[in-house]
Protein backbone atom coordinates (compact mmCIF):
# COMPACT_ATOMS: atom_id res chain seq x y z
CA UNK A 1 0.00 0.00 0.00
CA UNK A 2 1.78 3.37 -0.93
CA UNK A 3 2.15 6.41 1.64
CA UNK A 4 -0.83 8.33 -0.65
CA UNK A 5 -3.19 5.63 -0.34
CA UNK A 6 -2.85 5.15 3.78
CA UNK A 7 -3.85 8.35 3.98
CA UNK A 8 -6.36 8.44 2.17
CA UNK A 9 -7.78 5.43 4.14
CA UNK A 10 -6.84 7.27 7.47
CA UNK A 11 -9.10 9.89 6.06
CA UNK A 12 -12.21 8.02 5.78
CA UNK A 13 -11.56 6.59 8.77
CA UNK A 14 -11.90 9.55 10.47
CA UNK A 15 -14.51 10.83 9.02
CA UNK A 16 -16.44 7.31 9.65
CA UNK A 17 -15.78 7.84 13.12
CA UNK A 18 -16.74 11.08 13.91
CA UNK A 19 -19.99 10.63 11.98
CA UNK A 20 -20.45 7.69 14.49
CA UNK A 21 -19.82 9.05 17.86
CA UNK A 22 -22.47 11.89 16.58
CA UNK A 23 -25.98 11.06 18.68
CA UNK A 24 -28.11 9.81 16.10
CA UNK A 25 -31.45 10.74 13.82
CA UNK A 26 -33.06 10.45 10.77
CA UNK A 27 -36.10 10.02 8.01
CA UNK A 28 -36.83 8.40 4.55
CA UNK A 29 -39.33 9.70 1.79
CA UNK A 30 -42.70 11.38 2.82
CA UNK A 31 -45.64 9.18 3.27
CA UNK A 32 -48.46 8.90 1.53
CA UNK A 33 -51.57 11.30 1.94
CA UNK A 34 -49.24 13.17 4.76
CA UNK A 35 -48.74 16.18 2.59
CA UNK A 36 -51.68 18.51 2.14
CA UNK A 37 -52.49 18.82 -1.84
CA UNK A 38 -51.41 22.49 -2.16
CA UNK A 39 -47.82 21.35 -1.21
CA UNK A 40 -48.15 18.02 -3.47
CA UNK A 41 -48.58 20.11 -6.26
CA UNK A 42 -46.35 22.65 -5.80
CA UNK A 43 -43.68 20.25 -5.16
CA UNK A 44 -44.24 18.22 -8.19
CA UNK A 45 -44.85 21.42 -10.34
CA UNK A 46 -41.27 22.25 -9.30
CA UNK A 47 -39.96 19.41 -9.89
CA UNK A 48 -41.35 19.49 -13.55
CA UNK A 49 -38.53 21.65 -15.39
CA UNK A 50 -35.61 19.37 -13.96
CA UNK A 51 -37.30 16.05 -15.42
CA UNK A 52 -37.56 17.89 -18.81
CA UNK A 53 -34.40 18.81 -18.50
CA UNK A 54 -32.70 15.61 -17.54
CA UNK A 55 -34.46 13.28 -20.13
CA UNK A 56 -32.81 15.41 -22.57
CA UNK A 57 -30.21 15.15 -21.49
CA UNK A 58 -30.19 11.79 -20.98
CA UNK A 59 -31.46 11.51 -24.43
CA UNK A 60 -28.71 13.58 -25.67
CA UNK A 61 -26.09 11.90 -23.85
CA UNK A 62 -27.30 8.46 -25.38
CA UNK A 63 -27.86 9.66 -28.94
CA UNK A 64 -23.92 10.96 -29.09
CA UNK A 65 -22.48 8.02 -26.84
CA UNK A 66 -23.95 4.62 -26.61
CA UNK A 67 -20.89 3.62 -24.08
CA UNK A 68 -22.69 5.82 -21.65
CA UNK A 69 -25.48 3.30 -21.68
CA UNK A 70 -23.26 0.74 -19.24
CA UNK A 71 -22.77 3.20 -16.87
CA UNK A 72 -26.49 5.08 -17.23
CA UNK A 73 -28.12 1.55 -16.60
CA UNK A 74 -25.26 0.71 -13.75
CA UNK A 75 -25.91 3.94 -12.07
CA UNK A 76 -29.69 3.27 -12.28
CA UNK A 77 -29.19 0.03 -10.72
CA UNK A 78 -27.26 1.52 -7.98
CA UNK A 79 -30.26 3.55 -7.14
CA UNK A 80 -32.19 0.36 -6.96
CA UNK A 81 -30.50 -1.35 -4.63
CA UNK A 82 -28.81 1.02 -2.24
CA UNK A 83 -32.36 2.81 -1.89
CA UNK A 84 -33.49 -0.97 -1.17
CA UNK A 85 -31.50 -1.85 1.95
CA UNK A 86 -32.87 -0.86 5.16
CA UNK A 87 -29.80 -0.21 7.17
CA UNK A 88 -30.13 -0.18 11.14
CA UNK A 89 -28.64 2.83 12.78
CA UNK A 90 -27.23 3.90 16.02
CA UNK A 91 -30.77 5.65 16.83
CA UNK A 92 -32.16 2.41 16.74
CA UNK A 93 -34.45 2.78 13.82
CA UNK A 94 -34.05 1.97 10.20
CA UNK A 95 -33.68 4.04 7.15
CA UNK A 96 -32.63 3.56 3.64
CA UNK A 97 -30.29 5.38 2.00
CA UNK A 98 -30.41 7.45 -1.50
CA UNK A 99 -27.94 5.97 -3.82
CA UNK A 100 -27.91 9.00 -6.54
CA UNK A 101 -24.62 10.32 -5.84
CA UNK A 102 -23.18 7.55 -8.44
CA UNK A 103 -25.01 8.59 -11.22
CA UNK A 104 -24.91 12.75 -10.31
CA UNK A 105 -20.95 12.22 -10.43
CA UNK A 106 -21.10 10.64 -13.62
CA UNK A 107 -24.11 12.08 -15.78
CA UNK A 108 -24.76 15.64 -13.95
CA UNK A 109 -27.87 16.55 -11.80
CA UNK A 110 -30.12 16.80 -13.99
CA UNK A 111 -29.81 12.89 -15.45
CA UNK A 112 -30.36 11.51 -12.30
CA UNK A 113 -33.55 13.34 -11.69
CA UNK A 114 -35.22 10.41 -14.16
CA UNK A 115 -33.15 7.46 -12.77
CA UNK A 116 -34.28 8.62 -9.22
CA UNK A 117 -38.09 9.29 -10.05
CA UNK A 118 -38.21 5.50 -11.88
CA UNK A 119 -37.28 4.37 -7.90
CA UNK A 120 -39.78 6.51 -6.43
CA UNK A 121 -42.74 5.21 -8.75
CA UNK A 122 -41.81 1.70 -8.06
CA UNK A 123 -41.44 2.29 -4.16
CA UNK A 124 -44.26 4.11 -4.65
CA UNK A 125 -46.70 2.00 -6.77
CA UNK A 126 -45.28 -1.98 -5.45
CA UNK A 127 -44.57 -1.35 -1.88
CA UNK A 128 -46.51 1.20 -0.67
CA UNK A 129 -43.35 3.34 0.12
CA UNK A 130 -42.81 7.18 0.06
CA UNK A 131 -46.28 7.67 -2.35
CA UNK A 132 -47.70 8.97 -5.46
CA UNK A 133 -49.19 11.81 -4.06
CA UNK A 134 -46.03 12.74 -2.19
CA UNK A 135 -44.02 11.70 -5.57
CA UNK A 136 -43.13 15.35 -6.29
CA UNK A 137 -41.91 16.14 -3.11
CA UNK A 138 -39.94 13.22 -2.53
CA UNK A 139 -38.58 13.18 -6.05
CA UNK A 140 -37.57 16.52 -4.94
CA UNK A 141 -35.44 15.67 -2.31
CA UNK A 142 -33.95 12.35 -3.21
CA UNK A 143 -34.01 12.95 -7.42
CA UNK A 144 -33.08 16.50 -7.52
CA UNK A 145 -31.64 18.50 -4.27
CA UNK A 146 -29.49 15.59 -3.37
CA UNK A 147 -27.94 14.74 -6.50
CA UNK A 148 -27.27 18.97 -7.10
CA UNK A 149 -25.62 18.91 -3.78
CA UNK A 150 -23.83 16.02 -4.57
CA UNK A 151 -22.73 17.46 -7.97
CA UNK A 152 -21.28 20.78 -6.53
CA UNK A 153 -19.64 19.15 -3.60
CA UNK A 154 -18.21 17.17 -6.39
CA UNK A 155 -17.12 19.98 -8.83
CA UNK A 156 -15.91 21.47 -5.40
CA UNK A 157 -13.47 18.89 -4.75
CA UNK A 158 -12.25 18.45 -8.41
CA UNK A 159 -11.47 22.17 -8.64
CA UNK A 160 -9.29 21.60 -5.40
CA UNK A 161 -7.51 19.05 -6.57
CA UNK A 162 -8.41 16.52 -3.50
CA UNK A 163 -8.32 13.22 -3.65
CA UNK A 164 -10.68 11.54 -6.40
CA UNK A 165 -11.77 8.65 -4.43
CA UNK A 166 -12.51 11.29 -1.13
CA UNK A 167 -14.20 13.34 -3.25
CA UNK A 168 -16.75 10.76 -4.66
CA UNK A 169 -16.77 9.13 -0.62
CA UNK A 170 -18.09 13.27 0.28
CA UNK A 171 -20.19 14.04 -2.70
CA UNK A 172 -22.32 11.03 -2.47
CA UNK A 173 -22.74 10.76 1.44
CA UNK A 174 -23.20 14.52 1.82
CA UNK A 175 -25.88 14.14 -0.90
CA UNK A 176 -27.43 11.82 1.05
CA UNK A 177 -27.16 13.91 4.29
CA UNK A 178 -28.34 16.88 2.26
CA UNK A 179 -31.35 15.16 0.75
CA UNK A 180 -32.78 14.20 4.48
CA UNK A 181 -32.59 18.04 5.44
CA UNK A 182 -34.98 18.84 2.44
CA UNK A 183 -36.87 16.10 3.44
CA UNK A 184 -36.97 17.51 6.84
CA UNK A 185 -37.67 21.33 5.68
CA UNK A 186 -40.65 20.06 3.14
CA UNK A 187 -41.80 18.72 6.33
CA UNK A 188 -41.59 20.98 8.36
CA UNK A 189 -42.96 23.80 5.86
CA UNK A 190 -46.52 21.59 5.78
CA UNK A 191 -46.54 21.21 9.65
CA UNK A 192 -45.08 24.47 11.36
CA UNK A 193 -45.40 23.75 14.67
CA UNK A 194 -47.30 26.26 16.94
CA UNK A 195 -44.63 27.77 18.89
CA UNK A 196 -41.77 28.24 16.59
CA UNK A 197 -43.53 28.18 13.24
CA UNK A 198 -41.22 26.20 10.45
CA UNK A 199 -37.66 26.84 11.91
CA UNK A 200 -38.79 25.23 15.02
CA UNK A 201 -40.20 22.02 13.23
CA UNK A 202 -37.73 21.69 10.82
CA UNK A 203 -35.39 21.26 13.71
CA UNK A 204 -37.86 18.87 14.66
CA UNK A 205 -38.25 17.07 12.20
CA UNK A 206 -34.05 17.19 11.76
CA UNK A 207 -33.68 15.82 14.49
CA UNK A 208 -35.29 12.59 13.90
CA UNK A 209 -33.66 11.76 10.85
CA UNK A 210 -30.68 13.57 11.16
CA UNK A 211 -29.07 10.73 13.34
CA UNK A 212 -30.06 7.66 11.89
CA UNK A 213 -29.22 9.02 8.84
CA UNK A 214 -25.79 10.25 9.55
CA UNK A 215 -23.95 6.48 9.94
CA UNK A 216 -25.84 5.53 6.72
CA UNK A 217 -24.97 8.53 4.86
CA UNK A 218 -21.47 7.07 5.83
CA UNK A 219 -22.08 3.38 4.07
CA UNK A 220 -23.66 5.29 1.13
CA UNK A 221 -20.16 7.30 0.61
CA UNK A 222 -18.09 4.04 1.17
CA UNK A 223 -20.05 1.70 -1.27
CA UNK A 224 -20.01 4.65 -3.99
CA UNK A 225 -16.45 4.52 -4.01
CA UNK A 226 -16.58 1.36 -3.94
CA UNK A 227 -18.22 0.87 -7.01
CA UNK A 228 -16.43 3.55 -8.56
CA UNK A 229 -12.95 1.91 -7.85
CA UNK A 230 -14.73 -1.22 -9.63
CA UNK A 231 -15.71 1.02 -12.89
CA UNK A 232 -12.21 2.85 -12.67
CA UNK A 233 -10.33 -0.62 -13.06
CA UNK A 234 -12.97 -2.39 -15.87
CA UNK A 235 -14.72 0.84 -17.61
CA UNK A 236 -11.96 3.11 -18.38
CA UNK A 237 -13.22 3.68 -22.13
CA UNK A 238 -16.82 4.68 -20.65
CA UNK A 239 -15.79 6.85 -17.94
CA UNK A 240 -13.79 8.62 -20.35
CA UNK A 241 -16.47 8.94 -22.58
CA UNK A 242 -18.65 10.71 -19.94
CA UNK A 243 -15.98 13.39 -19.04
CA UNK A 244 -15.44 11.46 -15.49
CA UNK A 245 -11.62 10.75 -16.11
CA UNK B 1 -8.20 -4.65 -10.66
CA UNK B 2 -4.39 -3.91 -9.05
CA UNK B 3 -3.90 -5.28 -6.13
CA UNK B 4 -4.27 -2.11 -4.07
CA UNK B 5 -7.49 -0.96 -5.70
CA UNK B 6 -8.85 -4.66 -4.28
CA UNK B 7 -7.28 -4.24 -0.87
CA UNK B 8 -8.95 -0.92 -0.90
CA UNK B 9 -12.14 -2.09 -2.16
CA UNK B 10 -12.49 -4.64 0.48
CA UNK B 11 -11.35 -2.11 3.10
CA UNK B 12 -14.70 0.19 2.11
CA UNK B 13 -16.79 -3.19 2.08
CA UNK B 14 -15.99 -4.69 5.51
CA UNK B 15 -16.32 -0.87 6.97
CA UNK B 16 -19.66 -0.38 5.46
CA UNK B 17 -21.12 -3.66 7.06
CA UNK B 18 -19.54 -2.76 9.92
CA UNK B 19 -21.10 0.41 10.39
CA UNK B 20 -24.78 -0.91 9.83
CA UNK B 21 -23.86 -4.27 11.80
CA UNK B 22 -22.71 -2.76 14.64
CA UNK B 23 -25.51 -0.69 16.05
CA UNK B 24 -27.69 -4.14 15.64
CA UNK B 25 -25.59 -5.86 17.42
CA UNK B 26 -25.18 -3.23 20.59
CA UNK B 27 -28.35 -2.28 20.65
CA UNK B 28 -30.40 -4.69 21.98
CA UNK B 29 -33.23 -3.11 23.25
CA UNK B 30 -34.28 -1.25 19.69
CA UNK B 31 -37.46 -1.54 17.32
CA UNK B 32 -35.52 -0.86 14.65
CA UNK B 33 -38.90 0.46 12.81
CA UNK B 34 -38.63 2.11 10.04
CA UNK B 35 -37.88 6.52 10.35
CA UNK B 36 -40.40 6.88 8.07
CA UNK B 37 -42.84 5.85 11.44
CA UNK B 38 -40.74 8.29 13.32
CA UNK B 39 -41.68 10.79 10.85
CA UNK B 40 -45.58 10.13 11.00
CA UNK B 41 -45.59 10.24 14.73
CA UNK B 42 -43.48 13.82 14.74
CA UNK B 43 -46.36 15.26 12.09
CA UNK B 44 -48.73 13.94 15.05
CA UNK B 45 -47.32 15.80 17.37
CA UNK B 46 -47.08 18.72 15.80
CA UNK B 47 -50.41 18.70 14.28
CA UNK B 48 -52.12 16.65 16.69
CA UNK B 49 -54.34 13.66 15.20
CA UNK B 50 -53.58 13.04 11.42
CA UNK B 51 -55.67 11.24 8.82
CA UNK B 52 -53.64 10.92 6.07
CA UNK B 53 -55.80 12.04 2.98
CA UNK B 54 -54.61 9.29 0.55
CA UNK B 55 -53.58 5.47 1.31
CA UNK B 56 -51.15 3.91 -0.88
CA UNK B 57 -52.70 2.24 -4.34
CA UNK B 58 -51.87 -1.11 -3.67
CA UNK B 59 -52.88 -1.17 0.31
CA UNK B 60 -56.36 0.38 -1.14
CA UNK B 61 -56.69 -2.10 -3.75
CA UNK B 62 -56.06 -5.12 -0.89
CA UNK B 63 -58.19 -3.16 1.46
CA UNK B 64 -55.14 -3.71 4.44
CA UNK B 65 -51.53 -3.12 5.08
CA UNK B 66 -49.12 -4.95 3.40
CA UNK B 67 -47.94 -7.75 5.22
CA UNK B 68 -44.67 -7.65 6.55
CA UNK B 69 -43.26 -10.49 4.95
CA UNK B 70 -44.95 -9.12 1.88
CA UNK B 71 -42.66 -6.41 1.98
CA UNK B 72 -39.90 -7.98 2.73
CA UNK B 73 -40.15 -10.06 -0.19
CA UNK B 74 -41.18 -7.05 -2.56
CA UNK B 75 -38.01 -4.90 -0.97
CA UNK B 76 -36.06 -8.09 -1.96
CA UNK B 77 -37.73 -7.84 -5.97
CA UNK B 78 -35.96 -4.32 -5.85
CA UNK B 79 -32.91 -5.04 -4.52
CA UNK B 80 -32.56 -8.23 -6.93
CA UNK B 81 -33.27 -6.03 -10.03
CA UNK B 82 -30.74 -3.70 -9.09
CA UNK B 83 -28.66 -6.33 -8.08
CA UNK B 84 -28.94 -8.26 -11.83
CA UNK B 85 -28.24 -5.20 -13.73
CA UNK B 86 -25.40 -4.31 -11.83
CA UNK B 87 -24.06 -7.74 -11.88
CA UNK B 88 -24.83 -7.70 -15.91
CA UNK B 89 -23.19 -4.93 -16.80
CA UNK B 90 -20.02 -6.12 -14.47
CA UNK B 91 -19.71 -9.69 -16.05
CA UNK B 92 -19.43 -8.21 -19.73
CA UNK B 93 -16.74 -5.47 -18.63
CA UNK B 94 -14.58 -8.65 -16.62
CA UNK B 95 -14.61 -10.30 -19.67
CA UNK B 96 -13.93 -7.80 -21.64
CA UNK B 97 -10.70 -6.76 -19.95
CA UNK B 98 -9.73 -10.36 -19.67
CA UNK B 99 -9.98 -10.66 -23.53
CA UNK B 100 -8.16 -8.18 -23.86
CA UNK B 101 -10.28 -5.97 -25.81
CA UNK B 102 -10.42 -3.03 -23.72
CA UNK B 103 -11.26 -0.72 -26.74
CA UNK B 104 -14.46 -2.54 -27.74
CA UNK B 105 -17.34 -1.06 -26.64
CA UNK B 106 -20.41 -2.86 -25.20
Amino acid sequence: MTQKQKKQITAITVFSIAFGICPAANAMHIMEGYLPVAYCIAWGVLCLPFLVTGFMKIKKTLDENRRAMTLLAISGAFIFVISSLKIPSVTGSCSHMTGTGLGAILFGPCSVSILGIIVLIFQAVILAHGGLTSLGANAFSMAIAGPFFSYGVYALCKKCNVNRRITVFLAASIGDLFTYCVTSVQLALAYPSEAGGVLASAVKFLSVFAPTQLPLAVVEGLLTAAIVICLESFAKPELKSVGYI
Amino acid sequence: MEKNQKKLFAVLIIAAILIAAIPFLALKDAEFGGSDDAGSVMVEEIHGEYDPWFTPVLESMIGREIPGEIETLLFCVQTGIGVGIIAFFMGRLYERRKLGKDNEEL
